[in-house]
């Protein structure tokens, strides 16, 4: 990994209209903005060729900080808006920001679809286990038991593990970190964004001020303390014995295979069809 | 595609596509419904041989949402679909007029609500096409009555959405889209392609959302080199979110105005008979295919009667209404559907007058109104 000085990253952030940002105190979303806008930075990505898209939540104000083509669009659709814009404009690095609920509930549908087709976009999924911007209700990856507004004597649904969903629904690039994990984010992302095909990249984060207050988790650095220590590396995760499996979740990249491409699958299948056409005449 | 003198005979449906790709789209993302599929049929085949985009989506929600991330990318849009999908995509579409983003939606209508009459025709949509999402902001929304209409009405949607940088829906019904009529294609050298016009001004001088009372404004694409923002919030004139009272009320009168200011540009109307008669109909559409044909039955018999049918049915045609249908003394007004034509129609002249009848004739069987049904309610007056 890089290390990229902080002049660089103020080069890609819209930072004397925007700021201060909209987070709540303690919140990890900054954190997960400056490993995204590091990973772009050691790239060395053009900005003019860089889109960000978001649905609706916390996690999706992000795309108004940075100085790039950006699309804060509709509660869960995120995904396909930046279908529409890859499609359209192949040559753009398109990267989608979303939450657990954005991505996993309203746009759930979306989510597994994307997978499917492999388009090549990057998201950054960012998980708090919570609906933050309406104020703390139970979303589809609030663990069984936590509370909620909406749960509040205890969640009796299961919840979603976001990267068996996605391995399952055919992504080809699938990685788990956290925000307390911020150098290991960088290159997780930074190999997301490199990888020719769909990439979902969770990224756990920290709602101190709501999720944190509804289950009694203590401060920000006491979330941060706990992700350090349920999620361990996915070779650590490999060896441990089930019951032990049970308390701990993996994290790295959890899955990488090439498989061709959705935009430049289509670009093939126009040129056949164009030069068919050519013999014909 | 040949063009040539003779007439070939085409579907609705096929007009409105091919209307489509030569009005300049060359990106379609749909979704399989009756009775618009034949529409999403023909892209697929059509816009991937010229090298443009089509993609069936995962449903309606996604079908509005890539067509308005790729106009946002700088390519010119389209879906269509019917009753359910339109319902599905109405958020997509306030969002469309909210980013001020070009893009066509096509509806062919079936009998409604929820899943209804998939094979048959209705006229059901047309305040659904006004209303459909929350918030207020106008539309545009256009209907043809023949085959050939079907195809200009679809290039002139697609330029009144690069011109106005708005959703604009283009209304058909079950009927309107399967049948077939011979129609003589035009010489698409004398018509008017619009395109949304290039910023040419240094980028850090670009206002994605600038003060133009003509609102012909420059609209840049992601990758351009003009870096900017939309959202579905209120907004600056950069696209930025704002709760400032001043800044939404400049976006919110723009929104309105860049439409109210130009009726005269948006509203068509087709005035057909005996000005002088003291019967009129108002009819749209498929409809109003049974009106001419009774106006031309009575004409035979000695009897006036005139028809006034709005091809732009949004911003709707109060000018005209006021002007060919105040001094009637009876007012038909067919329509498949329990009276979204009538109410605005009544909402123009007002109800209550003794010197005038405004004659409801509604349908929402799945059939079609019938010429003579027309001409028995007109009895009446003569």
């Amino acid at each position: 990994m890089k290390k990229i000085p902080q002049k660089e990253i103020h080069k890609y952030l819209r930072h004397n209209k925007k700021f201060p940002h909209v987070w709540c105190p303690g919140c990890s979303d900054g954190i997960i903005l400056g490993a995204t806008i590091r990973a772009v930075a050691e790239i060395g990505w053009e900005k003019d060729d860089c889109a960000m898209v978001s649905g609706i939540g916390c996690s999706s104000r992000m795309p108004v900080y940075v100085d790039f083509n950006t699309a804060h669009t509709l509660h869960g659709r995120a995904l396909a808006y930046a279908t529409g814009i890859k499609m359209a404009k192949p040559r753009l690095n398109v990267i989608v920001v979303t939450g657990d609920g954005d991505a996993s509930a309203i746009g759930g549908n979306h989510l597994i679809h994307a997978c499917r087709r492999n388009i090549n976009l990057t998201v950054i999924c960012i998980n708090n286990n919570i609906y933050g911007m309406t104020g703390g209700q139970y979303s589809p990856t609030t663990p069984h038991g936590a509370k909620a507004s909406t749960m509040p004597f205890g969640n009796i649904d299961n919840d979603f593990d976001l990267c068996k969903l996605t391995i399952g629904a055919g992504a080809t690039f699938v990685a788990r970190t956290t925000a307390y994990h911020a150098t290991e984010m960088q290159s997780i992302i930074k190999a997301g964004f490199e990888h020719n095909g769909f990439a979902f990249i969770e990224v756990m984060a920290a709602c101190p001020v709501i999720y944190g207050r509804w289950n009694k988790k203590g401060d920000a650095p006491a979330m941060m303390k706990e992700m350090k220590d349920q999620y361990i590396p996915l070779s650590v995760f490999d060896k441990l014995a089930p019951d032990e499996k049970m308390e701990k979740s993996p994290r790295g990249i959890l899955k990488a295979v090439l498989e061709p491409e959705y935009s430049e699958r289509y670009a093939e299948l126009v040129k056949s069809l164009q030069s068919r056409e050519g013999e014909k005449v | 595609m040949e063009k040539t003198d003779k007439a070939v005979l085409m579907q609705g449906n096929e007009a409105i596509a091919r209307g489509a790709v030569d009005a300049g789209i060359n990106f379609f993302a749909g979704y399989p419904i009756t009775p618009s599929t034949e529409i999403t049929e023909f892209m697929s085949r059509e816009l991937t041989k010229r090298g443009g985009v089509f993609l069936q989506m995962e449903d309606e929600i996604a079908s509005i949402a890539a067509i308005i991330g790729a106009s946002l990318a700088g390519a010119k849009s389209m879906t269509a679909t019917s009753g359910p999908g339109i319902s599905l995509m109405a958020e997509g579409i306030g969002y469309a007029k909210m980013i001020e983003q070009p893009c066509v939606v096509v509806n062919v209508m079936r009998g409604g609500p929820s899943t209804g009459l998939p094979t048959q025709p209705s006229q059901a949509d047309i305040q659904q096409s006004r209303w459909a999402s929350h918030g207020d902001a106008p539309a545009i929304v256009l209907y043809p009555a023949s085959v050939l209409e079907c195809y200009e009405l679809t290039i002139r949607a697609v330029n009144l959405a690069e011109k106005y940088r708005t959703c604009v829906i283009l209304l058909s019904d079950a009927m309107l889209g399967h049948m077939r009529e011979p129609i003589t294609m035009p010489d698409l050298n004398n018509v008017q392609i619009i395109d949304r016009i290039k910023p040419t001004i240094p980028p850090e001088w670009y206002k994605h959302y600038p003060d133009n009372p003509k609102y012909r404004a420059p609209l840049a694409s992601f990758g351009d080199g003009y870096r900017f923002h939309v959202t579905g919030l209120a907004h600056d004139a950069l696209g930025f979110p704002t709760t400032r009272p001043d800044e939404i009320k400049i976006m919110a009168e723009r929104l309105n105005n860049k439409i109210l200011q130009n009726h005269k540009d948006l509203v068509q109307v087709e005035i057909f008979g005996d000005e002088d008669a003291r019967v009129a109909i108002f009819a749209a559409g498929i409809t109003a295919r049974a009106a001419k044909a009774a106006i031309k039955t009575a004409q035979q018999h000695g009897k006036k009667m005139l028809l006034v049918r709005p091809l732009t049915i949004w911003p709707f045609p109060d000018e005209a209404v006021t002007k060919y249908l105040s001094d009637k003394r009876m007012i038909i007004i067919p329509e498949l559907s329990q009276g979204q034509l009538s109410h605005e129609v009544k909402r123009v002249l007002g109800v209550s007058k003794k010197t005038r009848r405004i004659v409801e004739l509604q349908k929402v069987t799945g059939e079609l109104i019938s010429p003579e049904e027309i001409l028995n309610s007109s009895r009446e007056a003569h």
